[in-house]
């Protein structure tokens, strides 16, 4: 373990862990735009600076590792200074257009103009300008709101093993994209939506759907399949508009494209609400309630078995059933109808 | 007539570039014709435009009949036929285009160790370097010495790392031997992207030998069985006799399995770099050999703890590395006794801009600035005033007169708001504009901005749009104090040394001739007359002869004026091109 001191107070943490974790311990905020605890340290924003005894410039302490007897100071006016400087560089190569943007009341940029009191800008000059709308099907790609962060591509690295965006360009022209500059042609995890600060990357699915202050957050269960993933349904009126997952969740918030971007089934209008039986051969399906739907199965499954023998039946479950589900389902077949004819798409 | 005739010419990029090939074709033919047994030798010179660091001489050829050498200078193949009669069959000298005095002023005056053998040996021949005592250092280390002597050989030597930053040379490999690991690596850092620096080129392209001796001694010290040399693909000269270096110390046993009969192995592969500025930065020219985006990353960890594949390396520049095989030869205090207080040895500088004698040259470090400009330099152009220097390359400051006494070392360059940087030197006079300096070394940096950091990514890029908006004539009042905010600010954020160090043209411009900002700001006026938009251009009647040649150039149609009359010109109309101020033979068209 490792002693040090952090705004005047005593902390011992394991070797190896980083400044900005230690003063997380002490919850001491400490802002940041490009770091992100899954993903490796990056030091690109350059706002968890802090201020080390002994050391005459500050230092990122997302990148530093703790030492014995280090003197950590992590609010001073000169830090207060700097932040407010590298926040205010920022600003002056973003459109500024909150008022529009999807990401308005869940974006720590805004969040970090409002507490610096950031108004006006003492370095307003050119701004990046790129029109180009990425036709890909599922995310919005606004490199405008683009802070460099790139967390993006790091997730879609590190953690997805894609690699299908990177930085290209030097210098103020520096922006993340797609090899030469195409249009995103990847699996659509969607990782980088989660983890973009700002209104840079957004679903197209919940574009103009509703504003933050309005969504309804409800945690629950993805039903896609077996895994289970945590996930959080956004919604509006009553109205899924966005699929998101937590932090501190088994799947640490991560998901596939499926659970983040295939929620819109369930607005729709011939979404299946009750079971439907042709009552009549050649006719039409028509909605009846569960009582009637199980007991004509229960009733169909017995006179199938007492006249043809239990094997005349078979059943084929789901990968979107739980473990559970489909243990109780090939229990139910192997020993209610005494068959083995029993699958899976997935298999048993 | 003799029968001992040695002739060199110079072949370096500088002199290749002057036409050394005609001039060595030229004299194999004529040597041919006149049946003489003489040797032609290769000549290695130091840079672009010449070798032994007098670039604006080439091509050289020094012609020597038993060990008298004359040196001529500005020799085309025609006048080869002239050269080979005359001295080398007649035995006398052409006196017309032998070098004057002040080719050897520029030479007496300089204390070279790394550029003593470029421009004497043959570098493509590995004989030529081992007849100097080549390899005498590394064979040294391996059966006298163990690592850790090495090490303490080179602490005790004082060298500094000549890439820059100055880090002491031992220190770096002490901390980097210390590290247990399977597998270690040496780096030599030459990526010279300083615009106007060409040290490290002409050292590779002069002495490559010197190079792969010192990486070889440096691999011995901390443990290491693999070296990359990471250079610009923008110099084909020097990778072509790198590449052929490293064969024949490979043929030779120099490189390779079981060096000198020890159980030391080590080879060197070469690595090209693709032109970015900021891969000169360690941790970005690592990235940059693994394949990725050459972007510098945090430190610690320190390259000695975790470099190259996260193994412990070590990277030093091609100078710290050519410096290696003296100081091993010839001894720590050898070495310690040559330069200034806290900074030992000599340091190469590219001296360029408004001096008489543009060149590469290396001198004592602590040697003062004055010795370099008006002894070795040969003073100003056209004997116009001196106005400062501008060392450390883009991220450097300038010097002005006030400190031209200074004693150059890399910690009197720091009190002065400069650095040694890699040894860009460039001179400026009282026809520079300091504004339009620090502007031209800001869009150096921040188009060479990787864009990894927001203070270097955006506060480059505003910096160089304030600077630019001072010299059109459209400067704030508060704009002095902004530059001064953000540069201050970006400095103290930036990530890596581009970042931290790029502000410092438009901080030392500041701090030495603020009021030049303040002519520009609160009096629309360039004192340099260098910003065409804050110029006026007007003609003066006396002078004035009527020729019409101005008002012929005047893309804008600005100047009027009948023949042999004086003309006039129309400021509302007038673009500032300078058009008639370059055309008139009669200086009546004056700017201010």
């Amino acid at each position: 373990m490792i002693d040090l001191t952090i705004d005047g107070r005593d902390i011992s943490v394991p070797e190896g862990t980083t400044v900005l974790d230690a003063a997380r311990l002490l919850n001491l905020d400490i802002p940041t735009l490009c770091h992100d605890p899954r993903l490796k340290p990056y030091g690109g924003c350059r706002l968890c600076i802090v201020e080390l005894e002994g050391v005459p410039r500050p230092v990122t302490a997302c990148t530093t590792p703790v030492a014995g007897g280090m003197v950590v100071t992590t609010e001073s006016e000169q830090l207060y200074r700097l932040r407010r400087t590298v926040i205010e560089f920022l600003l002056s190569d973003h459109p500024n257009d909150c008022m529009v943007c999807q990401r308005a009341g869940d974006c720590t940029l805004q969040e970090l103009a409002y507490f610096y009191g950031l108004r006006d800008n003492r370095f307003w000059g050119e701004r990046r300008r790129y029109d180009k709308e990425d036709a890909n099907p599922f995310i919005k790609r606004e490199m405008e709101k683009c802070i460099l962060c790139a967390k993006c591509v790091r997730v879609c690295g590190e953690v997805q093993a894609v690699g299908a965006i990177d930085l290209a360009y030097r210098g103020f022209n520096a922006k993340v994209c797609p090899p030469y500059e195409k249009d995103l042609d990847c699996e659509f995890c969607g990782q980088c939506v989660a983890v973009c600060p700002t209104g840079a990357l957004t679903g197209k699915v919940w574009e103009a759907q509703g504003r933050q202050k309005d969504v309804k957050y409800t945690e629950t269960v993805c039903p896609y399949c077996g895994c289970g993933c945590n996930i959080t349904l956004h919604s509006v009126r009553n109205r899924v508009i966005r699929v998101s997952s937590r932090e501190n969740t088994l799947n640490e918030g991560w998901l596939c494209s499926k659970g983040r971007f295939g929620f819109e089934f369930i607005n729709k209008p011939d979404r299946l609400r009750t079971p439907l039986i042709r009552r009549r051969k050649d006719g039409p399906l028509e909605p009846a309630s569960w009582d009637e739907a199980l007991g004509l199965i229960s009733s169909r499954f017995e006179g199938i078995k007492k006249e043809h023998g239990p094997d005349a039946l078979g059943g084929l479950s789901s990968a979107r059933c739980t473990n559970e589900e489909n243990y109780a389902f090939q229990k139910f077949f192997r020993t209610v109808i005494g068959t083995n004819n029993i699958d899976h798409c997935a298999r048993y | 007539m003799s029968n001992n005739i040695k002739i060199n010419v110079c072949m370096g990029t500088g002199g290749i570039a002057a036409g050394g090939d005609e001039v060595m074709a030229a004299f194999d033919l004529e040597l041919r014709k006149a049946g003489l047994e003489a040797d032609v030798e290769k000549h290695c010179a130091v840079h672009r435009v010449g070798c032994r660091g007098f670039c604006a001489r080439d091509v050289l050829v020094d012609v020597s009949v038993d060990d008298v050498r004359t040196t001529y200078q500005y020799i085309k193949a025609d006048m080869v036929p002239r050269l080979v009669e005359e001295h080398i069959i007649g035995g006398v000298p052409v006196e017309d285009w032998v070098v004057g005095q002040d080719y050897h002023d520029f030479h007496d005056r300089q204390e070279k160790v790394v550029l003593a053998d470029c421009g004497q040996i043959d570098p493509e021949d590995i004989q030529a370097y081992l007849d100097v005592d080549g390899y005498k250092g590394i064979v040294k280390a391996l059966s006298e010495m163990s690592p850790a002597e090495v090490i303490e050989c080179v602490k005790a030597s004082g060298l500094k790392g000549r890439g820059g930053a100055g880090f002491p040379t031992g220190m770096k490999w002490q901390f980097c031997a210390a590290n247990k690991s399977d597998r270690k690596y040496v780096i030599c850092n030459a990526d010279e992207g300083d615009p106007g620096a060409f040290m490290d080129r002409s050292v590779i392209e002069g002495n490559p030998h010197a190079v792969i001796e010192g990486m070889s001694i440096a691999a011995y010290a901390i443990g290491a069985a693999e070296g990359y040399v990471y250079i610009r693909a923008e110099y084909p000269l020097a990778v072509e006799r790198l590449h052929k270096a490293l064969s024949q110390a490979r043929a030779h046993g120099f490189l390779g399995k079981a060096i000198h009969g020890t159980s030391f192995d080590f080879d060197i592969k070469v690595k090209l770099g693709a032109g970015a500025f900021v891969c000169g930065e360690e941790t970005a020219l690592i990235a940059s050999i693994e394949g990725q985006r050459g972007m510098p990353r945090a430190k610690p960890p320190f390259p000695a703890a975790k470099g190259l594949w996260g193994k412990p390396t070590v990277i030093n520049n091609v100078e710290t590395l050519a410096n290696l095989p003296f100081i091993l030869r010839k001894g720590a205090e050898w070495f310690a006794s040559l330069g200034s207080e806290t900074s030992k040895g000599t340091k190469v500088f590219a001296l360029t801009g408004k001096i008489c004698n543009t060149g590469l040259i290396e001198v004592p470090m602590g040697i003062p600035l004055k010795e370099i400009i008006y002894d070795i330099g040969g003073g100003i152009e056209g004997d116009r005033l001196f106005k400062a220097v501008q060392t450390g390359g883009p991220s450097g400051g300038c010097i002005p007169v006030e400190h031209i006494d200074l004693p150059v070392d890399y910690e009197n360059l720091l009190k002065v708001g400069s650095m040694m940087g890699s040894g860009g030197m460039v001179v400026l006079d009282e026809n520079d504009c300091m504004v339009n300096i620090s502007k031209f070394f800001l869009e150096f940096t921040q188009s060479e901005s990787c864009g990894k950091c927001t203070p270097c990514r955006i506060g480059t890029k505003r910096l160089l749009e304030v600077l630019t908006r001072i010299t059109e004539g459209k400067g704030k009042k508060t704009d002095i104090d902004l530059l001064l905010d953000m540069a201050n600010d970006i400095k103290d954020t930036s990530l890596c040394g581009l970042g931290m160090s790029a502000p410092n043209p438009v901080l030392s411009t500041i701090k030495y001739f603020r009021h030049e900002y303040e002519a520009h700001i609160n009096d629309k006026r360039c004192p340099a007359a260098v910003c065409r938009s804050l110029l006026t251009f007007t003609v003066i009647e006396n002078l004035c002869k009527g020729c019409g040649m101005c008002l012929r150039a005047c893309p804008a149609g600005a100047i009027t004026g009948e023949k042999k009359k004086p003309h006039y010109i129309d400021t509302s109309l007038c673009v500032k091109c300078g058009a008639c101020f370059d055309v008139c033979k009669f200086k009546s068209v004056i700017k201010e």
